[in-house]
């Protein structure tokens, strides 16, 4: 049967397919869908770890235990987990083990492109690179089969555009899941440096194994055509060059590591230009170099930030400037996204705001307070940094002498992912920082996942659920409060406390996200004859609000099919002006 | 056939990808080779959401270039005048007229502008616009503006409506059922 699915829908899909039995990640934009997907079959067991490190550990004692099994997760979830890569390498599997990796060329949703076709040579592992939905099928069933034959963990890396587009995938014969034996094996796994030796060894002759592999292997397909121009492509950008030049030639590599290199050097020799196309780093183009074979376009043409397009491709092949096409109506306003109406971050960064305090901020929906009018966050490097980084602040902020005590602002996932170690040390090593965790009970910003705080598990069953406050205390940290950000002024007041008073000092929000919960309440309204038009209501940043009026007349209105009725933006009105809808029919977004 | 390039623009929280899903099961349906691409990230509300479906006999890149457009449908109007760029020459353009505040309008950062519709017929010869929310509404749910759009368009696309409206049949559940096909209906009325 034929279905149009997305690349994650047709990796879940493959997973299912294909024998898996254990399924384990972190969500991360464009991975996320994946695992969501392989919990909607319902037929295989999986589960949402708290961070990638710890998903891919749990695979791999899946892998060790018998089971084919996948970890999910975003390019710089692979930066958790690349502890256990690197010596994952060594040991090499048991059942086949698939570390699903995607890419975001363009940062559609990320803080880094960084390209991880680079993990796979640093870590000496094949990496596998659909082009399009029926590959990123089909190469689950490979990347088993490879990760069998050659004792080691397989890459299956995707890019935005594989993840999130859909194409129409036909389904192959299923392959009932097979538990195999246990594996105990002490020299195999247990990488003390004497069987550590021996493995660094063992993989430099598996990758030599694995050239010979990706010689003939089908994955890696040549299209020979008109041979005045050859191109040597993989993922999407494959698609992008058929769509440019559907009578060029084209070596397509299914498999970007190891690359095969007699397959690469006689196909260049059959085509009178060769031209290489790839997102992100130039990592075929280096390897290609160094072979000896002459590269006629490539990173001198092609750039190393963002993603390819057909203009991209002609324009480096053909030497000429980018066509601009139609040029973009100009001086539009932005619509960056935002805050949804009635989100219980609103209200803390109108605050964080207004106190003008240094904000070491971190990864989830409360990043966009950094945005204009809140600016409010100063910092957002990686998971868990916030809590890390405004500790350091903090140290550095005692030698200068004079400054205020910096704040974090970290969301419940985030905090379970890699924030408890950051409080950890900031108790541990007399630390003297604000710390605000937003539990919303949600990982919000990936679309509304479970974790352990939310009481289910990715496939719905009751879970236990941690509550933060006593963990926080278990940690170390005497100063841990409730704080409720729908209202302002405790607000204000519970963070100037939590300021001024020496030592680590926790608040913590509880509001539920009213998307995930789908909370309703009733919209606002503007008595228009009361509303001065002094725009502090706007300093909340609700796409609710708007002027409306023309010159000295302007007034703030509600859009009542948007405002959810929160009410932060009526504590800013001094004048009495705002109130709630009477019959209010709200929220159409 | 050749390709068709539709680009569909709108709101997050619109309904912008499930108008997407029910193009391209539709092309599908109609044993047409299709993609579809969309980004999204953000779950937020209110963000700028773009998404691509490409209809044809056989379909490389799922990305639809500036220029390459023949229809644009978009949920907003200040987002069909920011992505009428993609149309091209000749292109066919229908959105709604109801408009929603960008965060930076709503924070008083900018202006949303006044006469968003002329400047959309001044980018557009081939402009349609219409009122899809009280369209939704009268269907019996303000949710359903991306079925109303869906219905618009749906004479212009190279599917035929019993296969669109069997599509949408399949993929809405319960009530909701009702509203969509009364939507999709409504769209094509209007």
């Amino acid at each position: 049967m034929k279905k149009i699915i997305s690349g994650n829908e047709a990796i879940a899909l493959g997973f299912t397919d294909f024998g898996g039995v254990f399924a384990s990640g972190y969500p991360g934009t464009p991975s996320t869908e994946t695992l969501e997907e392989v919990a909607r079959h319902g037929k295989v067991y999986c589960e949402w770890a708290p961070n990638e490190k710890v998903a891919l550990e749990s695979a791999i004692g899946a892998s060790i235990a018998g089971g084919r099994t996948i970890a999910t997760m975003k390019h710089v979830g692979v930066n958790v987990a690349a502890d256990a890569l690197m010596t994952l390498t060594q040991t090499g599997v048991n059942a086949g083990l698939i570390l699903m990796v995607s890419d975001d060329p363009g940062m559609h949703s990320s803080q880094n492109e960084q390209d991880s076709r680079n993990y796979a040579k640093f870590a000496k592992v094949p990496m596998l690179d659909p082009s399009d939905s029926q590959e990123a099928y089909d190469f689950v069933k490979a990347g088993f089969e490879i990760s069998e034959q050659f004792d080691t963990p397989l890459m299956l890396r995707t890019t935005t555009r594989i993840s999130h587009a859909k194409g129409i995938v036909e389904q192959q014969e299923k392959i009932e899941p097979q538990i195999r034996d246990l594996d105990k094996n002490v020299p195999k796994y247990v990488m003390l440096p004497n069987f550590g030796r021996i493995k660094h060894a063992e993989i430099e002759e598996r990758l030599l194994r694995l050239k010979e592999f990706a010689e003939t292997s089908p994955l890696n397909r040549v299209e020979l055509k008109d041979t005045e121009l050859g191109i040597i492509t993989c993922g999407v950008a494959y698609h992008h060059v058929k769509e440019t030049y559907p009578n060029a030639s084209i070596l397509k590599l299914g498999m970007v590591h190891p690359l095969p290199e007699n397959k690469i050097r006689e196909f260049a020799s059959k085509v009178d230009r060769l031209m290489i196309v790839e997102e992100l780093d130039g990592i075929f183009e280096e390897q290609i170099r160094a072979m000896g074979i002459n590269v006629d376009v490539g990173k001198d043409k092609i750039s190393f930030c963002g993603e390819v397009n057909t203009d991209i491709i002609r324009s480096a092949a053909e030497d000429q400037p980018v066509a601009t096409g139609t040029a973009p109506v100009e001086g539009l306003p932005q619509r960056p996204p935002v805050f949804c109406p009635s989100c219980a971050h609103r209200g803390l960064f109108t605050i964080l705001s207004k106190l003008k305090v240094f904000v070491s901020g971190d990864i989830g929906c409360y990043t966009l307070g950094a945005l204009p009018p809140m600016g409010a966050m100063h910092t957002c490097i990686d998971m868990g940094a916030s809590i890390s980084a405004a500790h350091g602040i903090a140290k550095v902020n005692e030698m200068a002498g004079g400054r205020e005590k910096p704040v974090a602002v970290i969301g419940d996932s985030t905090f379970f992912h890699s924030g408890m170690t950051g409080l950890l040390s900031m108790a541990y090593n007399t630390g003297n920082a604000l710390v605000i965790i937003m539990d919303n009970r949600t990982t919000g910003m990936t679309g509304g996942q479970e974790n352990p705080g939310t009481g289910k598990t990715l496939q719905g069953l009751p879970a236990r659920q941690v509550e933060i406050a006593p963990l926080v205390k278990a940690l170390g940290i005497d100063n841990v409060v409730e704080l409720d950000a729908y209202d302002l002024k405790a607000t204000e007041a519970a963070i100037k406390k939590g300021l001024e008073t020496p030592g680590p000092y926790v608040l913590i929000d509880k509001n539920p996200c009213i998307l995930r919960y789908k909370i309703r309440k009733p919209a606002m309204t503007v008595e228009t004859d009361k509303c001065t038009g002094c725009r502090a209501c706007l300093r909340v940043a609700c796409m609710a609000l708007g002027l409306t009026g023309s010159g000295d007349k302007q007034t703030v209105r509600v859009d009542p099919n948007i405002c959810n009725g929160c009410g932060v933006c009526t504590q800013m009105c001094k004048f009495d002006a705002m109130h709630e809808l009477e019959g209010a029919n709200n929220a159409n977004l | 056939m050749q390709i068709f390039n539709i680009v569909i623009a709108g709101v997050g929280g619109q309904g912008v990808l499930m108008a997407s899903k029910v193009l391209s099961e539709s092309a599908l349906a109609s044993g047409m080779d299709v993609k579809q691409n969309e980004v999204h990230g953000m779950a937020q509300r209110g963000g700028s959401v773009i998404s691509f479906v490409r209809i044809g006999d056989q379909v490389s890149s799922p990305v639809v270039m500036p220029g390459t457009a023949d229809l644009l449908i978009s949920f907003e109007p200040l987002e069909a005048l920011r992505y009428s760029h993609y149309l091209k020459p000749g292109g066919r353009l229908v959105y709604n007229k109801v408009t929603i505040n960008p965060s930076t309008v709503a924070a008083g950062l900018a202006i949303y502008p006044a006469d968003v519709e002329q400047q959309i017929d001044a980018v557009c010869t081939e402009a349609l616009g219409i009122d899809a929310l009280s369209i939704a509404r009268e269907a019996g749910n303000g949710k359903a503006v991306n079925m109303v759009m869906v219905g618009t368009v749906m004479k212009q696309l190279p599917i035929t409506e019993e296969v669109i409206t069997a599509v949408v049949k399949q993929l809405s559940q319960g009530k909701g059922r009702e509203v969509n096909l009364k939507a999709l209906a409504g769209g094509a009325a209007a």
